[in-house]
């Protein structure tokens, strides 16, 4: 049933031909209904004329008899009556069958029949207006000729006639079989489901393969479609006359044409980009590096300088190392922002890397408890990047939070693991926490003192570099929660939104 | 401090005037004697003149890379080469490693780190007293030399001392970790890189096929080991 359903859903070819067969079905029902009942009822209404037309000879014939002078007399009544009811069943295979009921004004009407047939022979509709009324009436119905045989339709046409004599009414019902006609309506209705039982048929296969020939070009539009998605910007769809198909081809082509330029001009621009981040840094990293040595250099002498001097050899120092934490940060996030930032990936436990950095952070007079740490918790990443962001953590709570109390905790599910790094600190209020990934944001505009105002933007990046994430919880005066997330192996999937923890955090 | 003066030349290849300079005087100041050069043609010349202990190399040179440098000094000794690299891009330090590069040590650095990295490959085995003899593998310490059945084999210091460390405790399994602390003298993250390039050099000279090592055996996730060749 759910492939049905899939099948439904995914191909337009089912649909189409499915609808098709459901759409002609119903329609050429309808039309060959409609035809069915006109011919029968032009049929059956040729026969009543001629039918009526021989009632009323056989009733002007019978109300002649009637008129003899013989007839005169309740029992020459009776006697004329039977001859002509005998003169009907002597006749087999005749025209029609005849019914004589009367004199109708008695209570016990004695009914003459041809053959013998049952008294609901006679419709009690007709009865009652040929009794009424003079003139002819007809009315078809269901009569069973003996009461072995099926009943069949038959066109009961029925008059009445006086007695000159006696003055008595006599109707004369006659019933015509409508044998023939049922042969031809029969005819009629075997055709009609033939014809449209063909006509469906038909219908389905010219729209399955009319639809094949649309579906067709589609399909293979779509598989090129793909393959240019998954990063063949090379392929191209084939060249298909004007018609409609080989007009979205070209349209297709001049897109793909269009973004691969794009594309490759981008790509251009990131290893420029590349290029000079790199040669920036290299070029900023020697001078660098000789100004640090020399501030190493003073920064030991100091005790033998003047107090202002050795303050500022202190301060050289100190800001020099800030510096160079800062021109670090910057060249790793300009080579994210380049895409140009690579993971050197190996396995690595994040319990064992939890323990690790437990032992730091209690060297900070920090509580420190790891839950989760009972089996390793392995993922193929970039360990340098993941200790990474792990010390960011840590010197973010140290340095924000005010927390004594910190928590590590690890979930893992078949293919992520979440590594959550928890505080009990001031916690963050809920327009900082939109905020904490933001480069060079801090929690305090006044404290600028130590960190680079980088660091979680650097993790974030980090991690969105593993296809994991890192999202921020948190409660004002209840602690904040880092949640690292990251897949089993890395993949470059889609963007963090979809890639949700292991777990529900504590501080949501 | 006996060995300070038994190893104490260092020799600076650094094309930046200032940087030079100044490496010059931190070093001067650790005690040791130094020589500067500030292009890779006069690499060779001043190596063969001065004969120093070990060669702080600038990756970047006019004139020569670093690597055609390595590979020159290489072709004539197993001197101790640190490189100084201002990228920390891995191509760069892996095909440096490869060039034969004992070490390396990234722009912008400290001088205590910088000391300490030229101290660690200052630093011999030089208490390893006698002679040690694993299978067919003899070290000599005091010659500095290794035969494997007695042929001699080329190794630098530090391919002598990464194997000195394993050799010494025979099937103990070291981790990556604790060989860089033990040979490189890092005390914590040092790169582990260091320590599969030169394990891969080490075993092209020792083994018979470094493909299928019998001397040292990979120890699938914790690192390697020595075992006694049958």
């Amino acid at each position: 049933m759910r492939r049905l359903a899939r099948l439904w859903r995914r191909s337009i070819q089912v649909r189409v031909v499915v609808s098709t067969v459901a759409l002609a079905t119903v329609f050429i029902t309808a039309t060959t209904w409609a035809v069915a009942v006109d011919v029968i009822e032009s049929v059956d209404s040729s026969r009543r004329t001629a039918a009526i037309q021989q009632t009323r000879l056989a009733l002007a014939e019978g109300q002649s008899e009637l008129n003899d002078p013989r007839a005169v007399g309740s029992t020459a009544e009776g006697r004329v009556l039977q001859e002509m009811v005998d003169s009907v069943s002597n006749v087999p295979g005749g025209p029609y069958d005849l019914i004589v009921e009367g004199p109708l004004n008695r209570k016990d009407v004695p009914i003459r029949t041809s053959v013998p047939l049952s008294a609901d022979a006679v419709p009690t509709a007709l009865r009652r207006t040929v009794t009424s009324r003079s003139g002819t009436f007809s009315r078809i119905n269901s009569v069973a000729r003996s009461t072995s045989s099926k009943p069949s339709r038959v066109l009961v046409v029925g008059g009445r006639l006086q007695a000159p004599g006696t003055g008595n009414w006599y109707a004369f019902y006659y019933l015509f079989s409508l044998a023939e006609q049922d042969r031809i309506i029969a005819l009629v209705r075997q055709a009609g489901f033939l014809g449209g039982f063909a006509s469906v048929f038909m219908m389905s296969a010219i729209s399955f393969i009319v639809s094949r020939q649309v579906i067709r070009p589609v399909r293979a539009a779509r598989r090129i479609a793909e393959q240019y998605a998954q990063g063949d910007l090379s392929q191209r769809m084939p060249p298909r006359g004007d018609d409609d198909i080989g007009r979205l081809n070209e349209s297709f082509n001049v897109m793909a044409t269009n973004l691969q330029g794009q594309i490759t001009r981008l790509e251009q621009l990131a290893v420029l980009q590349q290029r000079f981040v790199s040669d920036v840094s290299h070029e900023l990293r020697t001078p660098l590096t000789t100004v640090q040595m020399a501030g190493g250099l003073l920064y030991e002498a100091r005790d033998r300088f003047d107090p202002a001097t050795a303050r500022s050899a202190e301060l050289l120092k100190t800001e020099l190392d800030r510096f160079e934490l800062l021109l670090i940060d910057l060249m790793d996030l300009s080579r994210f922002d380049a895409g140009a930032a690579r993971l050197e990936v190996e396995q690595v436990d994040l319990v064992e890397v939890a323990t690790e950095f437990a032992a730091d952070v209690a060297l900070a007079n920090v509580e420190v408890s790891i839950i989760g740490a009972d089996k390793p918790a392995i993922v193929e990443a970039d360990r340098r990047r993941v200790e990474r962001i792990l010390r960011n953590l840590v010197t973010n709570a140290a340095k924000y939070s005010q927390a004594s109390r910190v928590e590590f905790e690890i979930d893992q599910l078949n293919d992520r693991v979440s590594f959550v790094f928890r505080d009990f600190g001031i916690g963050l209020n809920p327009s900082d926490a939109e905020h904490v990934f933001d480069r060079f944001w801090r929690a305090d505009q006044a404290r600028t003192e130590g960190g680079t105002g980088l660091g979680l933007a650097i993790s974030r990046e980090d991690a969105l570099l593993h296809g994991g994430s890192l999202r921020v919880y948190s409660r004002v005066g209840e602690g904040t929660e880092f949640v690292l997330t990251l897949p089993r192996r890395p993949f470059a999937g889609p963007d963090e939104g979809d890639f949700r923890p292991a777990l529900k955090p504590m501080f949501a | 401090m006996t060995y300070r003066s038994k190893y104490d030349k260092v020799l600076i290849v650094d094309d930046d005037r200032a940087l030079g300079e100044m490496l010059s005087l931190v070093l001067d100041g650790e005690g040791w004697t130094t020589r500067v050069v500030r292009t890779g043609d006069q690499v060779l010349p001043a190596f063969l003149d001065f004969k120093p202990d070990v060669v702080l190399l600038d990756w970047m040179l006019p004139g020569m890379d670093g690597v055609s440098v390595c590979r020159q000094i290489r072709s004539t000794s197993g001197v101790p080469i640190i490189m100084l690299t201002a990228r920390s891009d891995t191509r760069d330090i892996v095909t440096g490693l490869e060039a034969g590069a004992d070490d390396y040590i990234t722009k912008p650095f400290k001088n205590v780190e910088l000391i300490a990295r030229i101290r660690a490959r200052l630093r011999r085995t030089d208490h390893l007293e006698e002679a040690l003899e694993f299978g067919d593998i003899v070290l000599d310490p005091v010659g500095h030399s290794v035969t494997r059945a007695g042929q001699p084999l080329e190794l630098t210091p530090l391919e002598f001392d990464l194997l000195a460390c394993l050799l010494r405790s025979p099937h103990e399994a070291f981790t990556r970790e604790k060989l860089l602390e033990r040979v490189w003298g890092y005390h914590h993250h040092g790169d582990t890189r260091l320590v599969n390039v030169h394990m891969a050099r080490l075993r092209s000279k020792i083994e018979d096929d470094a493909d299928n090592p019998s001397v040292i055996r990979t120890v699938r996730g914790i690192g390697y080991q020595a075992v006694i060749p049958d």
